[in-house]
């Protein structure tokens, strides 16, 4: 994304606690309107550049950019930012209206517009007639909602999400993603989203930032980022991968290839081969890229023989963990059940492993 | 729950003669407030003995009357129907009242932001803060008292400083000997009583309620009165409650600070038990003093209930 579509601009921003260094000259783009997911492991940096754009923490180098106005001197009380908090932050001397309408006060609105425009938004989140209800008779989700409406009442520019649905049980965080995915493209407001579940950012993100220790690894599509990963870090941290070690073959300009070990010589197009003739590689491949089959598949298909060395059932999917030649680690590989009858469980059988080749990544060594 | 609490109590009925005190151990285990009701009974029996006994002998007391150095013990209103038609006795609760008010409101105000100090910007040591603030309490009382009337008193600290300093060409006469020094000194000598609740009905607040405020557009003085004062209202009021009660009753620092128009209610009751000799009259004032303490204790909570509203 260029720079001057850009919504939220976060330039070469830095963020100190004396001398640890919590965020190491971040820069990124969000468009308007979009679902846009900070991704990482606790202690990335994720929540703090959060509460950058939020406010609560100041930058200590860089700037941020909302709606082309620099935040640097703006105060928390006066940007056009609103927080879902992972607590939820749910004021418990008030009622729920009240909790709602809370931001509502510095508009110039009659007691009868407030409590109009707080019962849309109570319809809006599926809670019509709660109005009235105490702070401490709400559950988990009811809290999540009620947060998010008190939120999205005032119309911010960016709505800021820290971890909301990680208090949740699995099937409630499930529904509410659905839900929140929702709402998001039924108000149009852009939002941002911290998260450490991959799943739940992969589910609910138009686009992903995957940090770790304070940097940002890669930014870009679910799809992107686990079809294309631009590091080991990120290939591994979404998702399974297999990483095998490799070298890069040129035969001219005109056709590529990669030597892996176990799989051979995989042709790749020119265009994706970054480093020259001989240089080491790493050759990734999800583990649902392969495929397992009792004979050698038909036509063009690379494949090698393996030998199968455990196997789990899962349900809708199996996991094998199969040996190769030329490699001391076992492959992973993960095939849909498709039939009732399940392929090749039988430890210790010779099978044939095959892979496309237009799913093979090619990164550079750690 | 009754699974659990079932089963022993089955058992001791199956084999009930073997012991007794299984069948008692089922019972306790079984019912809860029972339980409640034995923790507590050595409290409830001093409370019976040293609260509500007394309290009856002083209603019973109330209704006599002063017979020369007897006392007549038909029961009668005379001392409660006194105490209404005289003006002094009502002029004196008043003054009470207004003095251990004002001491209460100012104590609040002056241990409040201590407390909302040491909570909200103390990070480390705060019990070591909180023991600081205390430490006016390791001395007596009337060491306290008496502290004070050496800095108030006419050749004290306050008069021969601001004399030497030249700001007054005289001692000031109204600082000892008055209900403000009165009121100062039931401020200083209460104000633990008041930074601990404070600072505990503070010190609880999820510092992401303040954050959620001001995210939703509140500057900080706003903020503080829709979210930090009401919540921690429950402080303000234990507060106001543990100076208030006591200091209303309190004779000695105005019998040795108050002079003639600091002299408070407690003062006349010590009269009526000692030298005036007139228990009736005195069990009466109790009484009455009570009562009085109950109805404006009512009328503050429901006041900040209304307030609360009201700030929300």
């Amino acid at each position: 994304m260029s720079n001057s579509d850009a919504f939220i601009s976060i330039r070469n921003v830095q963020k100190f606690f004396g001398t640890f260094r919590a965020i190491e000259s971040v820069s990124m783009d969000i468009g308007q309107g979009e679902f846009f997911s900070l991704l990482g492991a606790s202690g990335c940096g994720k929540t703090t550049l959060l509460r950058m754009l939020a406010g609560f923490e100041d930058t200590s180098a860089g700037e941020i950019y909302i709606d082309g106005q620099p935040m640097s001197d703006v105060p928390p009380h006066q940007r056009p930012v609103n927080m879902v908090f992972q607590s939820y932050a749910i004021f418990p001397h008030l009622n729920v209206r009240d909790n709602i309408a809370y931001g509502l006060r510095k508009r110039k609105l009659t007691r009868a517009q407030r409590y109009e425009l707080v019962d849309e938004m109570l319809d809006l989140i599926k809670l019509p007639g709660y109005g009235t209800r105490k702070a401490n008779e709400l559950s988990g989700g009811q809290r999540q909602r009620i947060a998010l409406a008190r939120a999205l009442i005032l119309r911010p520019k960016v709505l800021l999400l820290d971890e909301p649905l990680g208090a949740l049980d699995k099937q409630l965080r499930e529904q509410m993603q659905l839900e929140l995915r929702a709402l998001q493209r039924k108000v149009g407001i852009t939002f941002v989203f911290v998260t450490h579940d991959q799943e739940e950012a992969l589910t609910l993100s138009d686009r992903i930032a995957v940090m770790a220790g304070g940097k940002v690894l890669q930014v870009d599509t679910p799809q992107g980022l686990y079809e294309a990963p631009v590091s080991r870090t990120v290939a591994s941290f979404i998702g399974n991968m297999n990483f095998f070690e490799g070298r890069v073959r040129r035969n001219g300009a005109a056709t590529g290839a990669v030597e892996a070990e176990g799989l051979g010589t995989i042709p790749i197009p020119v265009d994706r081969l970054t480093r020259p003739d001989g240089a080491p590689v790493q050759v990734a491949l999800r583990p649902e890229k392969f495929a397992l089959t009792a004979t050698r598949p038909d036509g063009d298909v690379p494949a090698v023989p393996a030998r199968l060395n455990t196997a789990a059932y899962l349900g809708e999917r199996s996991h094998y963990y199969v040996a190769i030649d030329g490699r001391t680690a076992p492959v992973a590989v993960s095939s849909p059940n498709v039939s009732r009858v399940n392929g090749p469980a039988q430890a210790g059988s010779d099978l044939w492993l095959s892979w496309s080749p237009d799913a093979v990544v090619i990164l550079d060594p750690d | 729950m009754t699974d659990t609490s079932l089963l022993p109590d089955q058992t001791a009925d199956a084999i009930a003669p073997r012991r007794r005190g299984a069948r008692l151990t089922a019972m306790l285990h079984r019912r809860e407030s029972l339980r409640g009701y034995l923790f507590m009974s050595p409290t409830l029996a001093i409370m019976a003995v040293g609260i509500v006994a007394p309290f009856i002998l002083l209603l019973t007391m109330s209704t006599w009357t002063r017979q020369g150095f007897d006392f007549d013990t038909t029961p009668t209103f005379a001392n409660y129907l006194r105490v209404w038609s005289e003006p002094i006795f009502g002029a004196l609760m008043q003054r009470s009242f207004w003095i251990s008010g004002v001491a209460t409101v100012a104590t609040v105000l002056v241990c409040y932001p201590m407390a909302y100090f040491v909570a909200f910007h103390v990070h480390k040591h705060k019990m070591l803060w909180l023991i600081l603030m205390t430490l006016p309490f390791w001395t007596s009382y009337l060491l306290r008292v008496f502290a004070w009337k050496v800095i108030l008193g006419y050749e004290g600290v306050i008069n021969s400083g601001f004399l030497a300093l030249g700001w007054i060409e005289e001692p000031l006469k109204v600082l000892l000997y008055s209900q403000t020094a009165v009121i100062i000194t039931l401020a200083h000598a209460w104000a633990a009583f008041a930074i601990l609740p404070l600072y505990v009905s503070l010190e609880k607040i999820d510092r992401s309620l303040l954050e959620a405020a001001t995210d939703l557009g509140d500057g900080p003085v706003r903020r503080f009165f829709r979210i930090t004062l009401p919540l921690s209202m429950p402080g303000v009021i234990a507060a106001s409650f543990l100076i208030f009660i006591p200091t209303t009753g309190d004779y000695i620092t105005p019998a040795l600070l108050g002079g003639p128009n600091g002299q408070m209610i407690g003062n006349f009751i010590q009269l009526q038990f000692g030298p005036v000799n007139n228990w009736p009259m005195g069990a009466t004032l109790s009484i009455v003093l009570m009562l009085w303490i109950a109805a404006i204790g009512l009328a503050f909570l429901y006041l900040t209930r209304v307030a609360r509203k009201r700030l929300a």
